[in-house]
């Protein structure tokens, strides 16, 4: 009965993401577009020494806001730095940020929330209403009390940033695990004897990725935004170091002037949160198994 | 899976200690500021090598008996009461339920098979490493012995290129599979007493009988008991040595499954008897009237009088019947269990 109910051997072990991928991109344009600005933004971030044609804080006051010309493709700014070349150091200010920001809520979060959900009661308790307060306070307003408390610079927006999407996962995380708990095969380890912390880290952790990973793609997008917001606030990066925001806020003064000066970078973000949106909107609907064959 | 079917009658050996002893198990669970008596009072032996088969409806107390033995009732809401149960002599009421004791009886000495094959194994993990899982922790075995005895495991169910199979997931299995699978996870330990909660329920017919014969010549080659929750009186004619007839969270007959088939002495189980078509008869099916009661109700009289068609006088003034011998190895909880057809 063996070979008759398990049919083709090679079929039923060619995983089937690599069988559909190239069917999805075809079908869900939307996705393909978000991955390849995402991975061109990575691209530029990893390698902006080598890309960037000038040194994005090399002053000179003789070539101030020039117009776009052969040798300053989007010109330069009001102390004569290459537009182009802030732009492409900026993409790794608004990746870096974005990533760790996020992985490090994520990590901590995804943790507090599994204990939460897994052990209930009074640690519950404590964790979720700690969370709570935390929420109950405006992101952008917690993360510009930490970026005063704690100064500007990559790591402590990154930090701000972090503590502000920290009880989104927690509280997502807490939901999948009620869930996921009661499940047949949680009760099954239980009933063959796995401890609280294997069932946790090996039965439940796991099974609460997909959700994890289409959060944390969205939020991405999220970080960046509120990095630009931070920066062009003035209380994100500090200058020289070149961020998108910091770009537009300097930009600003010179709108009548030279309105490249903001929109360009403006429009760098709208993109870069735009292409995290597309993808993370895209995974959701690869990962949801109800979606399954729509596709 | 040679010698499948009823094991031998002289095989399961009466007069050994028996493998699982429960005496007046009760479990309550308390639910919007009342406290329901789920399980109440039951008593019953799993004797050596035996397949002791649990029979009831849904809501009846099966699955809760055996969460019981295995303390993993919730509490809160839930909480057993009182009761005893000796598995090889050791009580496991004594026990810590989330002290490492009892983790080693589940899974090591207590395998369990559960209803939903579908949704009992976990999706993200391969199968090797779910088998590997009991293995590991119960026995202590290193990466590869585990992997290879994973391996004669499967093969052992009937999951021929067992090697390779190990690396697949879940979903690349059908349901009778993936039953054969939690099977191997269940015997991977070689316990004493496997407890199969509805084994086939979701399993269409011919798998159901491939996955009994299975399940059945597994345990006798382990040389372990077997205790079968079903609602399939055809499953429990042809496997089971001794039956329990459970109605309302007690045990209201019991006996050898031929004695009791031939001669119900319940009210309740011949109702159930009625139930089941028999090929070659004509007569109408008569369903039992009236709906079971809600789990944990607490009764004055006999549970089973709103739907009794024998009652007696004493049945509504009594209070409920306790089981008492009827014949020898057969005993009924019914006033009227003594009057003749």
């Amino acid at each position: 009965m063996d070979e008759a109910t398990t049919g083709s051997r090679d079929t039923a072990f060619t995983p089937s993401y690599l069988r559909t991928a190239a069917g999805i991109l075809r079908q869900r344009p939307d996705i393909a577009i978000g991955v390849l600005v995402i991975a061109v933004m990575v691209v530029l971030a990893l390698f902006a020494d080598l890309i960037a044609p000038y040194d994005p804080n090399r002053t000179s006051l003789l070539d101030s806001l020039m117009p776009m010309s052969a040798e300053h493709w989007l010109g330069t700014d009001s102390l004569g730095r290459d537009v182009l070349s802030r732009l492409i150091h900026g993409t790794r200010v608004s990746l870096q940020v974005g990533v760790f920001a996020v992985f490090s809520a994520a990590a901590v979060g995804t943790f507090l929330g599994l204990l939460a959900g897994y052990f209930r009661g009074i640690p519950d308790m404590i964790i979720m209403r700690l969370m709570d307060a935390l929420i109950s306070v405006p992101p952008i307003i917690l993360a510009i009390a930490l970026a005063a408390v704690l100064g500007g610079g990559v790591d402590n927006v990154v930090i701000a940033l972090a503590v502000a999407l920290l009880p989104t996962y927690a509280r997502v995380m807490r939901s999948l695990v009620l869930v996921i708990r009661e499940l047949d095969y949680v009760v099954s380890a239980r009933v063959a004897g796995a401890g609280p912390l294997r069932i946790m880290i090996q039965h439940i952790a796991p099974n609460c990725l997909p959700s994890l990973v289409v959060l944390m793609t969205l939020n991405m997008g999220h970080a960046i935004l509120a990095e630009a917001s931070l920066s062009f606030l003035g209380i994100g990066i500090t200058p020289p170091q070149a961020a998108w925001g910091a770009m537009v806020s300097d930009g600003y003064r010179y709108m009548l002037q030279d309105p490249s000066l903001s929109l360009i970078p403006g429009v760098c973000v709208i993109v870069a949160v735009l292409a995290f949106n597309l993808a993370g909107d895209g995974l959701r609907d690869l990962l949801d198994p109800r979606l399954k064959g729509q596709l | 899976m040679a010698g499948a079917g009823r094991p031998d009658p002289d095989l399961p050996e009466a007069d050994a200690a028996p493998t699982l002893s429960v005496r007046g198990l009760s479990t309550e669970f308390r639910a919007g500021g009342r406290v329901r008596r789920v399980v109440d009072d039951v008593s019953f032996d799993v004797k050596r090598r035996e397949i002791l088969a649990f029979v009831g409806e849904s809501g009846s107390g099966k699955s809760v008996t055996f969460l019981s033995v295995l303390r993993l009732i919730a509490d809160p809401p839930g909480r057993i009461v009182d009761g005893s149960v000796l598995f090889d002599g050791e009580d496991l009421m004594t026990l810590d339920p989330k002290g490492a004791r009892m983790r080693s009886i589940r899974g090591g000495g207590i395998g369990f098979v559960f209803q939903e094959p579908m949704t009992s194994l976990n999706p993200v993990l391969t199968i090797g490493r779910q088998i590997m899982e009991s293995l590991r922790l119960h026995l202590d075995m290193g990466r590869r012995e585990a992997r290879a005895r994973a391996a004669g495991l499967l093969s052992a169910v009937g999951i021929g290129d067992a090697e390779r199979r190990l690396g697949a997931y879940p979903h690349e299995f059908s349901g009778g599979m993936r039953q054969r699978i939690m099977i191997a996870i269940a015997v991977a330990c070689s316990p004493r007493l496997i407890i199969a909660d509805e084994p086939t329920t979701a399993l269409d017919v011919t798998t159901q009988a491939q996955i009994l014969e299975l399940l059945a010549g597994t345990v006798r080659d382990l040389g372990a008991s077997l205790v079968l929750i079903t609602h399939n009186l055809g499953i429990v004619a042809r496997y089971a040595d001794r039956i329990n007839v459970m109605y309302a969270g007690r045990i209201v007959e019991s006996g050898a499954t031929d004695d009791v088939f031939a001669d119900p002495r319940h009210p309740y189980t011949r109702a159930l008897l009625d139930c089941v078509p028999r090929l070659g008869e004509t007569r109408k099916l008569a369903p039992i009237a009236g709906q079971p009661p809600d789990a944990g109700t607490a009764f004055a009289h006999c549970p089973f009088l709103p739907r009794c068609a024998r009652a007696l006088p004493v049945c509504r003034t009594a209070p409920p019947p306790r089981l008492a011998d009827v014949a020898p190895n057969h005993s009924a909880a019914c006033h009227a269990a003594e009057l003749p057809e």
